[in-house]
This record gives C-alpha cells, sequence and structure tokens, in this order.
C-alpha cells in the first residue's frame, strides 16, 4: 500500500496528511505547482486516489489528466467541487464525510443566528474598546420563539430544526420534495418560505438547481427584519444582491460563513453591525476535523483492500 | 419633584410610586415606559436634595417602589418610608434589596418572574457558542481583512458531547439545560437543594461540579453564601479545557483568580455579561480572543423590555387596585442577602 499513489489537492489539515503519509506515497499538488506540466509527465499515471476539499476538487480537467484514478474521497460533505458526472463515466469511485460533521455545522448555524440577533460580537466589541464606562448598549432582538425557516431539511437541515426547537422556534422548510414523517411546514416555494419566517437558514446542496436560490425575490420576502444565516455554500446566495440590500436595510441582518469568493468576502459588509462573518469553519473544531480524516482514511483504506466503503457517493 | 398637571385635575389624587434612580428602560426608552392612568412617578433622583431628607419631606404617604438594580432598596430606605407596602423590581436578581427588612415590615416584593429567563439562557448559548467556535475572534479576523492575507483559522472546539455543570438550576438554569441538550451536552448541576423530578446529576459541592464537566455555567442567584463562590479551587478543578459562562452576578466570580487563570492558560476560555465592578472590567481581559464580554445586558431584547412594561404596569396597577399581585417573592424562600 505504500507505493500507492494518493494525491492531496490542497493543504487541508496537519494530521490528516500526515495519516496519509504514513500508509500512501502521497503526492502534495501544491509542491508542483510552478513546474505542473513536469508533475503531470512523472506522476499523473500512478495517481489512484484524490483527496479534495472544498476549495480545491476534483474538476474535469484534473480528473481527465489522471487516467488510473481510481477513487475521490473527498475532506467534506459538499460535493459541489467534484465532477460527479466525470467520475460516473469512467467508474471512479467518489466518497465524502457526512454525519461526521453535521453537529458542528449545525451548531455554528444557531451560533451566528445567535450573534447576529443578540449583537454578540458588537457587544464584546463595545465592551473590549472601553466604552461601557461611557455609557449603555441600548436593545437587540430576542432569539427564542422566533420563526426559522429552513433551506434543505437533510442531515444538516434536520439538526438546525432540532436544534432551534429547544428554543421555542417555529419551524418551516423549503426542499425539492416534502418530507415524510415530519411536523414541521412545508413551503414549495422558497419565497413563500421567507416571507413566512424571520431567520431563513440555508442547509441544502449546492446543485444547478440551487445556484442562486437566495435571490433579490427571496431576500425581499425576508426584508428589513428578517435575516439570513448561511452554513451550506456561498454560491446559494446572489451575493451582490445580498450585499446591497444589507447597505440599504432592506434586510435586519446576515451570519455567513460562506462566500461567492472565498477567501475574499464582500468588503462594504465589514463595517456593519448587523453582519457576523466567520471564514468558512463550520466543520472546524479539532474534534470533527480528526473525524472527518479518520472517515478520508478509512474509505481509502477499504477501497484499496476491496472492502465496502464507507461513505460512498457513487 | 411632585408633577403638576392643570388640564387633569384627578392625575394629582393618583398614588406615586417612589423611583431612585432612573431604570434602564427609563435611560433606553424614556421615562414615559412605564405609565398608566393608575400611579403616577416620584422620582427621586430629579431632587438636589439627599435622598434621606427627599424622603422624609415627599415620601411619608408613599407606598411602592420601582426598583432596578442600580437602584439598591436598603433598611434605610425602607425606614424612612413609614407606609412603604410594596417593592417592584425590574431587574432578575433580588441582592440589591434588603428583604430581611421588607419580610420584617411585611413589605410585597415583586420579581420579574420569568419573563427573562429564556433570554438569558440564549445569552449563554450565545456566549458558550462563541467562545468553543471563536465567533466573535473569526468575525473580528475576517473584518480586519485577514482570511485572504493570513488564510487558515485556527480550530475551535466541538460543543456536542460537552459535560455541561449548571450553578443554580432555577428557572434560567432549567431553560439552560433545555437548550444545550438538543445540542447532545449532558446536564449536571449544583444548587442548594437537590430538585426533586429532576434526572440530571447533582452535585452537592461546586468543586466537584467543576472537576465533572467541560463548560460551567453560573445561573444562581448572589447571596452571602455565592459571593466568590467560583474561587481557585472550583478554576482549578474545571481545569485547562474548561470553559465558564456566567451570567448571573459578578462577585460571585473571584475576579483576580478568573483573570489570572485566564492570562496564564490555565482555563480554555470565558464567556462574561457579569463584572465585579462594572462597568469596569479588568483590561488584561482586552487582549485575550478566548474571553467574550458583554455590557451586562443578557436581557436587553426589545421583546424583554416590552415584557417587562406590562409586568411591572401590572404589579403597580394589581397593587393599588388590591388585586393579588402578579409575581409575588416567596421572601421565606429567599436566603440572606448583605445587599
Amino acid at each position: 500500500m505504500n507505493n500507492t499513489c494518493v494525491l492531496v489537492t490542497c493543504p487541508m489539515f496537519t494530521y490528516l496528511e500526515q495519516e496519509l503519509e504514513t500508509r500512501f506515497n502521497l503526492i502534495k499538488l501544491w509542491d508542483h505547482s510552478s513546474s505542473k506540466a513536469e508533475f503531470f509527465n512523472n506522476y499523473s499515471s500512478s495517481i489512484k486516489a484524490v483527496v479534495g476539499n472544498t476549495k480545491v476538487g476534483a474538476d474535469a480537467k484534473l480528473i481527465d489528466s489522471l487516467p488510473n484514478l481510481e477513487i475521490v474521497a473527498s475532506y467534506s460533505v459538499g460535493l459541489d467541487k467534484i465532477d460527479l458526472d466525470k467520475c460516473k463515466q469512467r467508474g471512479i469511485k467518489v466518497t465524502n464525510t457526512p454525519d461526521v460533521l453535521t453537529d458542528d455545522v449545525a451548531d455554528l448555524a444557531i451560533g451566528l443566528a445567535l450573534a447576529v440577533l443578540r449583537k454578540v460580537c458588537v457587544c464584546d466589541q463595545f465592551v473590549r474598546s472601553g466604552n461601557w464606562i461611557s455609557g449603555d448598549f441600548g436593545l437587540a432582538t430576542k432569539f427564542s420563539g422566533k420563526s426559522v425557516g429552513i433551506v434543505g431539511l437533510g442531515r444538516i437541515g434536520s439538526a438546525i430544526a432540532k436544534r432551534a426547537e429547544a428554543f421555542q422556534c417555529p419551524i418551516s422548510y423549503h426542499s425539492r420534495s416534502k418530507k415524510p414523517n415530519t411536523n414541521y411546514k412545508y413551503y414549495s416555494n422558497i419565497v413563500d418560505l421567507a416571507a413566512n419566517c424571520e431567520i431563513l437558514v440555508v442547509a441544502c446542496a449546492l446543485t444547478e438547481e440551487t445556484h442562486h436560490i437566495v435571490n433579490r425575490k427571496v431576500i425581499d420576502a425576508l426584508g428589513p427584519k428578517g435575516f439570513l444565516i448561511n452554513i451550506a455554500r456561498g454560491a446559494h446566495v446572489d451575493e451582490p444582491e445580498l450585499v446591497s440590500a444589507l447597505l440599504e436595510g432592506r434586510l435586519g441582518g446576515a451570519g455567513l460563513d460562506v462566500f461567492e469568493n472565498e477567501p475574499e468576502p464582500p468588503e462594504q459588509l465589514f463595517a456593519l453591525d448587523n453582519v457576523v462573518l466567520v471564514p468558512h469553519v463550520g466543520s472546524d473544531t479539532g474534534e470533527t476535523s480528526k473525524a472527518m480524516a479518520d472517515l478520508v482514511i478509512s474509505n481509502l483504506e477499504a477501497h484499496f483492500k476491496g472492502k465496502p466503503l464507507l461513505t460512498p457517493v457513487i | 419633584m411632585a408633577p403638576e398637571n392643570p388640564s387633569h385635575p384627578s392625575e394629582n389624587d393618583l398614588p406615586y410610586v417612589l423611583i431612585l434612580k432612573p431604570p434602564p428602560s427609563f435611560v433606553i426608552l424614556g421615562d414615559h415606559f412605564f405609565n398608566s392612568t393608575k400611579f403616577r412617578f416620584l422620582k427621586a433622583y430629579e431632587s438636589p436634595l439627599p435622598l434621606a431628607h427627599f424622603l422624609l419631606a415627599h415620601a411619608q404617604s408613599v407606598q411602592a417602589i420601582l426598583s432596578s438594580g442600580g437602584a439598591p432598596v436598603t433598611a434605610d430606605t425602607i425606614r424612612l418610608m413609614p407606609l412603604l407596602r410594596l417593592v417592584v423590581t425590574t431587574s432578575q436578581g433580588l441582592n440589591h434589596i434588603d428583604l430581611s427588612e421588607c419580610r420584617r415590615r411585611g413589605i410585597v416584593v415583586a420579581s420579574a418572574g420569568t419573563i427573562y429567563s429564556a433570554d438569558c439562557a440564549d445569552s449563554v448559548v450565545a456566549l458558550l457558542i462563541d467562545v468553543l467556535r471563536k465567533v466573535s475572534a473569526a468575525d473580528r479576523f475576517v473584518k480586519q481583512g485577514l482570511w485572504s492575507s493570513q488564510g487558515e483559522y485556527p480550530l475551535g472546539s466541538k460543543l456536542g458531547g460537552k459535560r455541561v455543570g449548571i450553578v443554580g438550576l432555577g428557572s434560567i438554569g432549567s431553560e439552560v439545560a433545555k437548550r444545550l441538550e438538543a445540542f447532545g451536552c449532558s446536564i449536571s448541576y449544583n444548587s442548594r437543594k437537590k430538585k426533586p423530578f429532576c434526572s440530571y446529576p447533582f452535585y452537592l459541592n461546586v468543586r466537584e461540579l467543576a472537576a465533572n464537566c467541560d463548560a460551567l455555567i453560573i445561573c444562581c442567584a448572589l447571596t452571602d453564601e455565592t459571593h466568590h463562590l467560583i474561587n481557585k479551587e472550583v478554576l482549578s478543578a474545571l481545569g485547562k479545557d474548561g470553559v465558564i459562562i456566567n451570567i448571573a452576578r459578578g462577585p460571585i466570580m473571584d475576579e483576580k483568580e478568573l483573570v489570572r487563570c485566564l492570562v496564564e492558560g490555565e482555563i480554555r476560555g470565558a464567556g462574561l455579561d457579569v463584572f465585579e465592578h462594572e462597568p469596569d472590567v479588568p483590561n488584561e481581559l482586552f487582549a485575550l480572543d478566548n474571553v467574550v464580554m458583554s455590557p451586562h445586558n443578557a436581557v436587553f431584547t426589545w421583546e424583554s423590555f416590552e415584557d417587562l412594561r406590562k409586568l411591572v404596569v401590572g404589579n403597580l396597577e394589581a397593587f393599588f387596585s388590591n388585586e393579588p399581585l402578579l409575581t409575588p417573592v416567596v421572601l421565606d424562600d429567599q436566603p440572606h442577602f448583605s445587599g
């Protein structure tokens, strides 16, 4: 197994790289960025596995350049950076990291909602800057009891709903189809969902259909007393529309973990007190990063031993 | 001072409610916030007289006080008001009211009841997630433009599976427990007495609770017994990976010791809404990314203030109509406060 070549697409997590190195011949794509042509001449036919993530996945170009690629094991649950059609065509297996990161992402969604409504970051800054001495802070918006609308009631969406319920938040959702076995109110149209909730949380997968699913109409429906929380993908939201809505006070606030052009979120949002921005850290805890890495390793080991994959996508 | 209102002569017959200092809602929303057609306010703070003189001159027939955390009702004040029968407070805590003197005089105290419990519990969860997942620190990082220049942000710590120890399982503590259970936390608690019909593990000793949890949440009242309850021993038992959240009262914590532990990395982090000498906050905390602070405003939401308005006006109107109060405090249940 030590001769098996595995390509990792970008720096991800030291523990993951170390664990890959002990088991495989690990090739780091970024070590060869200055001599790409040479790299592909030397290594491309020996690479049997690619480990990608939300930054650099496995697109058609990469897959086409690796004639003996057998498996793409993504260090993420999102698959939007992998050309799944190409993988299907070539018979390349794909695995991801579902479930192990569900809790962390759901926790962050609620944490962002609390931070925006209760102005946690602004309060902290107020105290830190010594302003408390000169006066009082003012009022924030209560979170408990606010209606929460979830776009995508999958693993993460359901986990968000469960948490919000503990705060007495009525839950409603939009999804491709109504889910059986749930009492939450279903809206077949996302604009209706936005019009009927106070906090809209994006928690669906990024596909062609869901690109810019949160557009001007949805933002208008959410309105100046509404809040948008995005822990899914930046491309779910029409970002320029979101920015102008926030600058013009047409949206109450936003808590964002993801952006259309990471790592460069829109600078116009930096001065806004009703916006909380975090650098795509939904699953970034020590505990979950390790669990995700272990799952990537286990999938690769299973594949190369001819055993069933743990979390196959195709 | 006594308001003159020639166009509404009957207003001059309205009973007075004494206010020693403006409550936060007056400061933020204006002093008509608790207006009613059934009573009027006597504002001691608008008089140049020292309080004792003011009370002797103007408050001899006043039956009710509207108090807030920053306007203590001391034995001295009570003794200067022979007809005082009711103290209504806007704050959650009662530690600023001399309850022994009230008990002795048969003065009834009306509290904020449970109107703040949800907001306080929400603050706890907000602070805990922020400390563990570095939300405020990450927000600063992004807004300073450091994501594109510095790249990766340090990893946080998972909330799910953490053992949460609640000091004081009253209304607020119970709401905290309910919320954190939904995040996959396990709950245990310390309280003056074990609660019947409660399945959470009970620890008679706060130090032992701290030794057996990852996040210690302070939700108890400030009393003689709980002053500096969270001391060097407790913080040491909580340990290097432990987080502490305090939305109760600053003096429950030995603040000097807490600051030392945070500066020297002896606990993981802290979320603090209250401090020993508000609004002074130890400057050493300002440089720490693992501390999240708020200016004693865990209940400061539009919604809670509206609930408070209804409750305060409701209690005062009930009192002056000889009807039962909405949120009377049972004084026998309260421990001793030396204020």
